[in-house]
């Protein structure tokens, strides 16, 4: 690999880092060097556990818990950091180096103001008095994109929406006015159109400042629209180095290959499954005129619909999914098909069936044929449960079989997910995401159910992951005749496996199609603005 | 948060109308009979029936709860049995003593709790945080009569730096008050400054690890601003519930604080009360302390509000 020349010298300049986590002695880092020239754009793309953070922690000097630096120098203008002292870091953290954080909802201070938040930051630098502080917080909030700048300061963090919050931490990242911005994939856990004002907005933020930017991220498509450099990371590892153009269309290395071909853009392969002939015809889920109003706490009188005259169907072995962003009404719609929440009015029939209207027996037959799998590997599983109990429990619920024949079943079902059957006496705790998100899929399929929903199944995995369970899911569907409702965020995920979508706002239906028809005609002007929206497409299309 | 109070005020008058009813007849099924403790042994049966008479003894049970609540509500807990005295004279004069007392160890146990918390954590692993822990593992583990024995020996009789014994009242003499209280307080406020240690300190540990705190280092602060405006401000919360929780154990703690340093306390006034079956006394001390604790823990919940903005109930999500 070959360093970057350039006739400016480098801002920062990490050379041969190395980075290892307690006694443990195999590194976390492998020898990592990179530059950053002023004004420059890099991006470092990589899957969870490729140790793009810990470039991060160790930039700043933030590595969590025992994590330290064993090799290797992070010259800052020549003026070595991983050797610096904490009160040398102190004044070169939010200063010269700044740090727009990953999840918007866990990085600010519950407890205290916002404007407050961004006066901090501010006061940090000493010199200014509180009046100019006060004038320069409302100045930056204006400036990150937040209207009313002076009510909205003297708020709460909970009192803001994800995005809002971003642009917070944005706001104080940028306070005082730093050399290098690092922002570490600040946009993943936001909806894709606030994601995509997000980065425009930070975009310009730092053309306009000149400002140099370390841009984290898992997203390929993210990281070519928005740098001049990419560098993919793998296990500790960079892979490849180079401009968008070259990653996305001419990638050299295997690994940069595979991502490339599982980058969720819009024109990803088409992964549907053919139904199975087997399978009789007619749909299995007919959903009508579904309407679900929730009382406003505190406000007498006012109701939302979250849910607002909703009506589509699901043919059997097919898959349909709902695409939406926060708020849109999407997990209403499933949790009411699954019988976890009642409708205000209008049907969700399984088969000729309701769940909500139907009583004992009935309901528990019902529920057989209905089975969830959510969107947190992690959250979704008993830690405490080894997988045979988990992926057996629906088994002894419904008391179907003996013993002897569900150990048979689990071994069964651990083959369907192409899990290895020595998993079984294992805990959650000991597998992947993507190995946890497979227990979960066999755990639903136990009871030889005929719909599964899944609510965003795959948002919290890495992309070639996410490739293989959506790749697990078309072969089941072929194999098993299994119809789906997919919930989802991810246009990407609904191209590549969904017969027909439907796409919410609001509560309420925008659209609803075959889904070549509707990601190559839309009808709709929000869907053309989702599709648009989706980091990467101007690049590969 | 009106309507928050209304609704709390409503659970507080139901849970004040079933403790008087546990107090009342729970009182009636302590062993012994309280005319003949007035009366003492050699009563003669006349004289009983007369007490009877007089105290509402020979009523219906219903009858005597009827009477008792509507005098309670008057404000009217009777007569003490063994003395005549006005039952709200006794607890007006005994009252203050314990309530300056438990305040001020609530204080002592507060300060040294989040301090040496604060410092377990800021100084994980090193000498600091064993000294912490020991002396947590100390104040847990040693009884309180066994510590207030040698406070006296060692504090008070040996290096004479307080009184052994004794009460100014704070209305009479702010300073001696305060001096004649504080090792009793420290005493009593002991076992809860253990508790609070433990509690800040793994709530600490907990908030420093958050992403919050992380960013707020970003920024370049000082580490005694991450530390009390991000890490300790957030820490509070457990903090304050355990304190609410431990407040009975400070009231029964108060009860053995006050015999070994001979202070005309609540907590004397009660086991004086139940030695002699003295009812009234009984059920209005009973009353008393139930009425504290649902204002403390009425405190408590107003206190989480304004420490933690989400719980703000009535306001926006």
């Amino acid at each position: 690999m070959s360093l970057p020349t350039a006739d400016a010298p480098a801002l920062l300049s990490v050379r041969g880092l190395e980075v290892t986590f307690g006694e443990n002695p195999e590194p976390v880092l492998h020898s990592v060097s990179f530059d950053i020239r002023p004004g420059e754009r890099v991006a470092i793309v990589g899957q969870s556990g490729s140790g793009k953070s810990t470039i991060i922690g160790s930039i700043l000097r933030l590595l969590p818990g025992d994590g330290h630096i064993t090799g290797g120098s992070i010259l800052l203008d020549g003026e070595d950091l991983s050797r610096a002292s904490e009160q040398r870091m102190r004044s070169i953290r939010g200063r010269r180096i700044a740090l727009v954080p990953q999840d918007p909802a866990s990085n600010l201070n519950p407890s205290m103001r916002v404007g407050a938040q961004i006066a901090d930051a501010l006061a940090a630098s000493g010199s200014r008095s509180k009046a100019e502080i006060d004038r320069r917080v409302l100045e930056l909030m204006t400036e990150a994109g937040i209207p009313e700048a002076e009510r909205r300061a003297k708020q709460y963090p909970h009192e803001f929406s994800g995005g809002m919050r971003q642009r917070v931490l944005i706001a104080i990242a940028l306070s005082r006015e730093p050399e290098l911005l690092i922002a570490d994939e600040p946009t993943s856990a936001l909806d894709v159109t606030v994601q995509r004002q997000i980065l425009n907005h930070l975009q310009t933020l730092v053309d306009a400042h000149g400002t140099s930017l370390l841009f984290i991220t898992h997203d390929l498509g993210v990281a070519a629209d928005r740098t001049d450099r990419i560098i993919v990371m793998s296990e500790g590892r960079i892979v490849e180095v180079g401009t968008p153009a070259e990653i996305l269309l001419s990638p050299q290395e295997e690994y940069t290959k595979r991502l490339v071909a599982a980058a969720p853009t819009a024109v990803a392969a088409v992964r549907v499954a053919s139904a199975s002939s087997a399978v009789k015809p007619g749909p299995i889920l007919e959903v009508s005129h579904l309407v679900k109003e929730f009382k406003i706490r505190g406000q007498r009188g006012s109701i939302l619909k979250a849910v607002d005259d909703v009506s589509f169907s699901v043919e059997r072995g097919t898959t349909t999914a709902i695409v939406g962003e926060s708020g849109s009404g999407k997990t209403t719609v499933a949790r009411i098909i699954l019988g976890l929440e009642s409708a205000t009015s209008g049907t969700a029939l399984v088969d000729g069936e309701g769940i909500t209207s139907s009583r004992g027996r009935q309901r528990r037959a019902l529920r057989r044929r209905v089975q969830p799998v959510f969107q947190d590997p992690y959250g979704s599983l008993d830690p405490t449960y080894s997988i045979e109990k988990l992926i057996d429990e629906p088994l002894r619920i419904f008391k179907v079989g003996d013993r002897r024949s569900r150990q048979e079943r689990v071994a069964e079902l651990l083959d369907q997910v192409a899990l290895p059957r020595t998993v079984a006496q294992r805990r959650p705790n000991e597998l992947s995401g993507g190995q946890r998100q497979r227990v979960a899929i066999a755990r639903a399929l136990a009871l030889h159910p005929e719909l599964l929903i899944c609510d965003e199944a795959v948002s919290a995995l890495d992309v070639l992951v996410q490739e293989q369970i959506l790749t697990l899911l078309a072969d089941l569907q072929t194999e098993l005749g299994l119809s789906y409702l997919f919930i989802t965020h991810d246009l990407a995920v609904v191209r590549q496996i969904a017969h027909n979508v439907v796409v919410m706002k609001r509560g309420r239906v925008m659209e609803q199609g075959a889904t070549n028809t509707v990601f190559e005609s839309p009808s709709s002007d929000y869907t053309r603005e989702l599709l648009s929206a989706i980091p990467g497409a101007s690049l590969v299309g | 948060m009106l309507n928050y109070l209304a609704t709390r005020l409503w659970q507080s008058i139901v849970t004040l109308i079933l403790a008087s009813m546990v107090v009342f007849f729970g009182v009636r099924q302590l062993p012994g009979d309280p005319a003949l403790a007035m009366a003492g042994e050699e009563a003669t049966p006349e004289r009983l029936a007369a007490i009877r008479e007089q105290l509402g003894l020979n009523e219906s049970i219903i009858t005597q709860y009827v009477k008792f609540v509507g005098n309670m509500v008057r404000g009217d807990f009777g007569q003490s049995t063994r003395t005549g005295a006005q039952v709200t004279d006794l607890v007006a004069a005994t009252l203050p003593v314990t309530l300056w007392l438990s305040a001020y160890a609530i204080v002592v146990a507060v300060i040294v709790g989040v301090l040496l918390g604060v410092i377990a954590e800021r100084f994980r692993g090193r000498w600091p945080e064993w000294m912490a822990n020991a002396l947590a593992l100390i104040g847990l583990s040693v009884p309180n009569f066994w510590l207030g024995i040698l406070a006296i020996l060692y504090l008070a009789v040996a290096f004479g730096l307080f009184p052994a014994s004794g009460y100014v009242p704070i209305s009479r003499d702010p300073f001696q008050g305060i001096y004649h209280l504080t090792l009793p307080a420290i005493i009593l406020g002991t076992s809860l400054a253990a508790v609070i240690m433990r509690q800040t300190r793994a709530s600490m540990i907990e908030t420093m690890k958050t992403d919050f705190v992380r960013t707020a280092r970003a920024k370049g602060l000082s580490r005694p601003r991450v530390l009390f405006r991000y890490g300790l401000r957030n820490s509070l919360i457990v903090v304050v519930t355990i304190i609410g929780l431990q407040l009975g154990g400070l009231i029964s703690g108060a009860v053995v604080t006050e015999r070994i340093f001979a202070l005309p306390g609540f907590g004397k006034l009660t086991l004086d009360a139940v030695f002699t079956r003295d009812y009234p006394v009984i059920q209005a001390v009973v009353l008393l302390i139930t009425v504290g604790y649902i204002l403390i823990n009425l405190a408590v919940d107003i206190l989480y509000s304004v420490i933690n903005p989400r719980i703000r109930v009535g306001g926006k999500s």
